[in-house]
């Protein structure tokens, strides 16, 4: 068990370093370097900004530089925005970014696992094919298109909720809606195909047979074993909802660091490009080493070995 | 009781051989598919959709990046059958060519998938061993990372732009065709048929190639399905933060993006593109479950 979680941390780990390496590579791989796309600069003022950014040190030595700088959590200036650091503006927008990614994924949970488990007990009646039309349509609109028909129906049509911006609990509806929607549906979907399949074992046919009460049977034996694919959805859900939310960010207006990252992509402001990518690598492979860890102790069957090709 | 009882049967009694006939997997997979109705129709919506993206643009009298200023923003109506947009643009001829590009970006950002997946998935499959594990690991690890974070860093280092774009998406997202192929090829390889080819002499890529491979066509059938629908979503995605195909040119994603800015004045903008994206990803995920319910009845949910 040790060794497993020592070995899984290790290659995380260089994993981390590969990708930092990789995404470095490829931002400095960018024919003209940040500032190329300005005005005209004189050559001279050129060299003075190069030499700030220590833009003409070779690139071993950049590459250098930017692990060490990384090393002390430090992730450098931002080219577009004089003097702001990349840490700084992380430290002030992934809060917002992290309350409306909280909030869809707990929607998405709420939401999706009850719809689910329901369209499978109530297979192949009305209960179902409504919660598969829904989870279906969710998963076939693209999360921007829904975005903006809910600021067209609820803020606009209805003047229910604000159109964008972030402030009280009535800004965070319409963003999480719109970005949990396609988890929502993936859960949904999900928990009702593991639940089926669950419902068919043997062990709830001997659970019957004891006669236990029909809630003891659906929450201790069926739905707590159909939710272990759920439980592993966990880590491509919460890359989903970070990459989502540049999207919805954008399209609401929320002060997020999905939003500073599209506008970092439009203003070509690599350091900031770089930082966050990094940053939301660790987050992503932090959670899902997490939830290799957590994985386990929800299913006894699944040993932490080393499993062999077969 | 006696010996005349006991004559052998008439040569022409055949009736114990009779059978239904032979049917290959094949038709019996497409007997599966055609009882299931949902994915009939989302087949027969992927084929209208195919034929509209090639013959559409044909039969259209103007070409997608016409202007006309004098007619911009327009409603819906018989001359412009989806509106037209702010430079004049009419709406439904540059739908139609954006079906052939977004569906030119699944297809063939799937199809680069295919290629590296099959490719790796079947030799670390039919090596197996110390082979396997390493570069399954390797899949492993990559499949934790955010891959649409690099698509969008490759978009921003190889500039916007259709070619770039399959480029991008090609090699980001082979992982899952890796898995499965690799799978199946670890079960099949222990099957008699593989061992028989061995003793004869045929080689590992011959085996892999006539063998190994034309036995998986179901699950990547089924992979290759799901990815092209996935390829034109995440082309939208991009086209939204600006890293789509580049002006005058228009995928579906271009095309709902520009139709959100204008949704206030001008929701039919937004509406068609929509629905095209919409339409095509539904169709093929019916195909999809169609297809994995008929080509692998025992993996059926």
């Amino acid at each position: 068990m040790l060794s497993y979680m020592l070995k899984r941390m290790m290659s995380s780990f260089a994993v981390l370093l590969a990708i930092i390496t990789i995404t470095f590579l490829l931002m400095h791989a960018i024919p003209g370097g940040p500032f190329s796309s300005e005005k005209k600069i004189s050559p001279a003022i050129m060299r003075n900004i190069e030499q700030h950014y220590h833009l003409n040190d070779p690139l071993w030595k950049q590459y250098v530089d930017y692990m060490a700088n990384l090393a002390r959590f430090d992730l450098g200036p931002s080219f577009k925005y004089e003097g702001r650091r990349v840490n700084d503006m992380i430290r002030e927008s992934f809060p917002v970014s992290l309350e409306l990614g909280a909030v869809s994924i707990g929607l998405a949970i709420l939401i999706g696992i009850p719809a689910g488990a329901i369209a499978a007990l109530r297979q192949n009646k009305w209960q179902d094919y409504i919660t598969m039309l829904l989870a279906t349509l969710g998963v076939s609109v693209p999360s921007f298109v829904l975005a903006t028909l809910l600021v067209y129906v609820f803020a606009l049509k209805l003047s229910l909720l604000p159109a964008a911006l972030w402030g009280g609990i009535e800004y965070i509806i319409l963003p999480a809606l719109a970005l949990g929607s396609h988890p929502t549906a993936f859960i949904a979907r999900l928990t009702r195909s593991s639940m089926l399949e669950v419902l068919a074992q043997d062990y709830i046919k001997t659970a019957r047979g004891k006669g236990l009460s029909e809630f003891v049977i659906l929450y201790r034996h069926a739905l707590r074993n159909a939710l272990i694919p759920v439980v592993t959805y966990i880590g491509p859900m919460a890359a989903g909802i970070l990459t989502g939310s540049f999207i919805i960010e954008t399209i609401f207006a929320v002060p997020g660091l999905g939003r500073h990252f599209v506008t970092s992509i439009y203003n070509r402001d690599y350091t900031v490009i770089l930082g966050v990518t990094v940053f939301y690598s660790v987050l992503v492979i932090c959670l899902n080493l997490l939830v290799d860890l957590i994985y386990p102790q929800l299913d006894p069957r699944i040993k932490l070995t080393e499993k062999e090709g077969g | 009781m006696n010996k005349e009882l006991f004559g052998p049967l008439l040569a022409d009694d055949q009736a114990p051989l009779q059978s239904r006939p032979i049917t290959s997997y094949r038709q019996d997979a497409w007997r599966r598919l055609k009882k299931h109705k949902l994915a009939m129709v989302g087949l027969y919506t992927v084929v209208l959709i195919i034929l509209i993206a090639v013959i559409g643009p044909w039969m259209s009298h103007a070409s997608y990046s016409d202007q006309n200023l004098l007619e911009s923003n327009q409603a819906p109506s018989s001359k412009h059958w989806f509106g037209t947009d702010n430079l004049g643009r009419d709406l439904f001829i540059r739908v139609l060519y954006g079906a052939r590009i977004s569906l030119a970006i699944g297809i063939v950002a799937s199809l680069i998938n295919l290629i590296i997946g099959v490719v790796y998935g079947g030799v670390a499959g039919l090596l197996g061993g110390r082979v396997d594990r390493i570069m399954m690991s390797i899949v492993d690890v990559l499949y934790g990372i955010p891959m649409l974070l690099y698509v969008i860093l490759l978009m921003v280092v190889l500039q916007p732009g259709l070619t770039n774009i399959f480029i991008a998406l090609g090699i980001a997202y082979w992982l899952g065709m890796a898995r499965i192929v690799r799978g199946q090829i670890l079960s099949l390889k222990e099957q008699d048929y593989v061992l028989a080819a061995k003793t004869i002499g045929a080689s590992n890529w011959q085996i892999l190639y006539r063998h190994l491979i034309p036995n998986s066509l179901g699950p990547i059938i089924i992979t290759m399905t799901l990815a092209i629908p996935e390829a034109i979503f995440t082309e939208a995605f991009l086209s939204f933060i600006g890293l789509g195909v580049a002006a005058p040119m228009a995928s579906w994603g271009v095309l709902s993006s520009e139709g959100v800015t204008s949704l206030r004045s001008y929701p039919f903008q937004l509406f068609f593109p929509a629905m095209a994206i919409s339409i095509t990803m539904l169709a093929f995920i019916f195909l999809g479950d169609g297809l994995r319910d008929a080509l692998d009845p025992r993996a059926r949910r």
